[in-house]
């Protein structure tokens, strides 16, 4: 049985739906070129640049406090500042790294540009999951089974009630509350979805055996990142320790709640569609489009909102062409949108603070059992 | 201290924060800069290149695969050095013929500039003079085939070899040639070494007329047969020569280094040929589906996830031959290159590292 639409359309015209999204795909590939290398490369150069510059200044930050015990008021002041500057520069830096340069590089956007550096098969991102483990668990799984029950284990990452479609236990009662301390602790939540933890503790002996491999990579990756951010720079400062062990730690908060907050957007927001397995059997190409786009949902936002939300604010665009070098997004967004009018088919895209106000209300009230499944809603549908 | 440097800046490395000082500058990998060019005729350019200090030098008649970045994409091709390998120092110098689809040749010829960086590897090829050097030499060379012969014969001049060396080259027509006053400074100044020109499409214009035989090999050099004899050129020219030396039962004494032209890519879809894969062995003949249905047909398990081309997990790198990707309908026939083999399919025999 093929997915539920919103509105009644043909298999010829979904056909051709299909055909126009694979003409917008060919033609932005093929027209690939220069500056879109210029931008990849000089997005890379600033913010390796960040990166390092932040960390030079939390060390210089470090050296103003001074050696002395008890540091003047006025010495203790410029420093906390000069650290808190370079602790945002950090976060952004990481944001950036993460978001609109590694999630998209381990996509294989890039790949076209044939340079070792800036490719699937090789990066490695600033980040406690290991990329392979990040690249089968999302590429793989969460692409290509987008919101389908059963399949996609980004749906509440396993542990999240987010749609009726998921039958209640007493367990998520809880989840107002893991959902926030998760948002703080973004990055280990990655590190560790691609561990199947029942398979962990209940599996057969080859599953256990899976699952502890998968932890003990994460564990490996993540000995590596912890030893970069709280103890090699830090013990740069000598004993100053503490004064760049602290931005460090702020930094990877500022970036855990970042992308906390733009990766829930994508998939969670009032309006979006949930599947069941039954659903996609046999689906075509067409209708695999169809259900990306019912199944994902925008951000509005400006320029600084595209690079520091790695683009995701075009999760549509995204979730349509996975591969599509993502400072293109924009230029199809209107595209997009124009046939999702045309075909009577809703574009949902709102406010961060609607996207994630919304989120948040659905995390609140499916804690609790029951719950309406969402329908169409008919205020998102594009016009 | 190196592995300090790489902690501190993992995950990408401290190569990734060296190159935004200087793009030149790596701990590791080998990359130069072109510092002079010249061209010599109105279809060559001859580039001498700066490599950085992970370059080791070179054997005569060895070459770099040397990366440029044309429209945003990265290309290989392997070029051999042609300076003198006694030259120290981490100068030298390539020469370039544009051919009609030549990709990277052309991009050279009409774009190449002082300034501009470009990815090496370390000298490679095994068609290289014996560290015992031969007593009598034959040197045969065909167009752009000229640069590792030629660092041959500056190399065996800058040792004050003494034996006999025969340089032959041929080109179509006289405004073809490269290096000819150098040929001709050379022969002056060596008197054990002869340059014998040969333009095979203007007769009367060089030493010798026609292409190669048996009969203009005992013209230039009655003891041809009693030399070890070093040969780069076309394909035509190589067979053709090849063919000489099995008749006079000479193939030990023949060293030859092949240079292909511009890739060949298939026009029309052909479904026929075999496929390769090399890392398994495996060899079947391509029924038209995409190779990873094939490989799974033959029995292997490549790694793979969504099987649409979304998704990345399946690619690997292109050996040899042509592949089209089934969504696009790109042909793609470099080597080296990954492919996403969900939706790409062979078109005519292919070699996959699988």
């Amino acid at each position: 049985m093929p997915i539920p639409l919103p509105v009644e359309i043909s298999e010829e015209a979904l056909d051709e739906l299909g055909r126009e999204l694979d003409h917008i795909y060919d033609s932005t590939i093929a027209d690939l070129g220069a500056a879109d290398e210029r931008y990849i490369r000089r997005l890379i150069k600033a913010q390796r640049s960040l990166a390092l510059g932040s960390r030079l200044v939390m060390l210089a930050g470090a050296a103003v406090r001074g050696r002395a015990r008890q540091p003047s008021p006025g010495r203790r002041a410029s420093s906390r500042m000069i650290g808190g500057v370079s602790m945002i520069g950090l976060g952004v830096a990481k944001i950036v790294e993460n978001m609109e340069i590694g999630h998209n590089v381990m996509h294989g956007q890039w790949d076209w540009m044939r340079d070792p550096d800036i490719n699937s098969v090789t990066w490695e991102w600033d980040n406690v999951c290991p990329s392979d483990q990040w690249k089968h668990g999302h590429n793989v799984v969460h692409h290509t089974w987008t919101n389908v029950m059963g399949k996609d284990r980004d749906i509440g990452y396993e542990i999240m009630r987010v749609t009726p479609k998921q039958p209640w236990n007493p367990v998520y009662l809880a989840q107002p509350v893991y959902n926030t301390l998760l948002g703080w602790l973004f990055e280990w939540g990655v590190g560790v979805h691609e561990t199947d933890f029942n398979k962990l503790l209940k599996g057969t002996a080859q599953d256990r055996a899976d699952q502890l491999q998968s932890l003990k990579a994460t564990g490996a990756k993540a000995a590596r990142q912890v030893a970069k951010d709280y103890v090699l720079w830090p013990a740069l400062a000598g004993s100053a320790f503490v004064s760049v062990l602290v931005p460090n730690v702020g930094a990877n908060l500022i970036r855990n709640l970042w992308s906390y907050m733009i990766i829930f957007c994508g998939h969670f927001p009032q309006g979006v569609y949930v599947f069941d397995e039954a659903d996609v059997e046999g689906e075509t190409r067409a209708r695999w489009y169809v259900r990306q786009l019912l199944g994902s949902a925008n951000i509005k936002g400006g320029a600084a909102f595209h690079l520091l939300s790695g683009n995701l604010d075009h999760q549509i665009e995204h979730h349509l062409f996975p591969d599509m070098p993502s400072n293109r997004y924009q230029r199809v967004a209107p595209r997009v949108k124009a046939l999702c009018s045309r075909y009577g088919l809703p574009y949902n895209s709102a406010s961060l603070s609607r996207q994630f106000g919304t989120t948040t209300l659905k995390i609140w009230r499916y804690s609790l059992p029951g719950g309406t499944d969402v329908s169409i809603d008919r205020d998102r549908v594009a016009s | 201290m190196a592995r300090a440097l790489d902690a501190a800046t993992a995950p990408h490395g401290i190569d990734r924060y060296i190159e935004l000082v200087s793009p030149t500058w790596s701990t590791t990998e080998v990359r130069g800069r072109i510092v002079g060019v010249v061209r010599q005729t109105s279809n060559t350019v001859t580039l001498t290149v700066e490599a950085n200090r992970n370059w080791h030098g070179f054997v005569a008649g060895q070459y770099t695969q040397l990366t440029v970045e044309i429209d945003g994409v990265r290309h290989t091709r392997c070029y051999s050095m042609a300076t003198s390998a006694t030259a120290s120092g981490r100068q030298f110098e390539l020469t370039v013929k544009a051919h009609p689809n030549g990709l990277v040749s052309n991009h050279l010829v009409s774009r190449a500039r002082p300034g501009m960086v470009v990815g090496l590897t370390p000298a490679q090829g095994d068609f290289t003079l014996p560290g015992q050097r031969p007593e009598r030499v034959l040197l045969i060379s065909g167009g752009s085939g000229i640069t590792p012969v030629l660092s041959m014969l500056r190399t065996l001049c800058a040792e004050g070899h003494s034996g006999p060396v025969t340089f032959v080259h041929y080109c179509l027509t006289a405004g073809d040639l490269t290096y000819g006053a150098e040929l001709s400074d050379i022969a002056s100044r060596h008197p054990n070494v002869r340059v014998i020109k040969i333009f095979t499409d203007e007769p009367g214009a060089g030493d010798f007329d026609g292409f190669v035989s048996v009969a203009q090999l005992d013209a230039i050099d009655a003891s041809w047969r009693q030399a070890e004899t070093y040969m780069c050129g076309p394909a035509p020219l190589m067979s053709a020569a090849a063919a000489i030396y099995a008749e006079a039962d000479l193939g030990i004494r023949l060293h030859t280094e092949a240079f292909t032209l511009s890739q060949w890519i298939a026009e029309a879809p052909d479904v026929s040929g075999a496929i390769r894969f090399t890392g398994s062995g495996t060899e079947v003949r391509s029924d038209g589906r995409t190779i990873l249905d094939q490989a799974e047909g033959a029995g292997l398990t490549p790694k793979s996830g969504c099987r649409m081309g979304i998704c990345h997990s399946c690619i690997c790198p292109l050996v040899s031959g042509t592949v089209r990707n089934v969504v696009t309908g790109v042909v793609t026939a470099d080597r080296g290159q990954d492919i996403q083999i969900c939706i790409n399919a062979p078109v005519g025999d292919v070699e996959i590292d699988l």
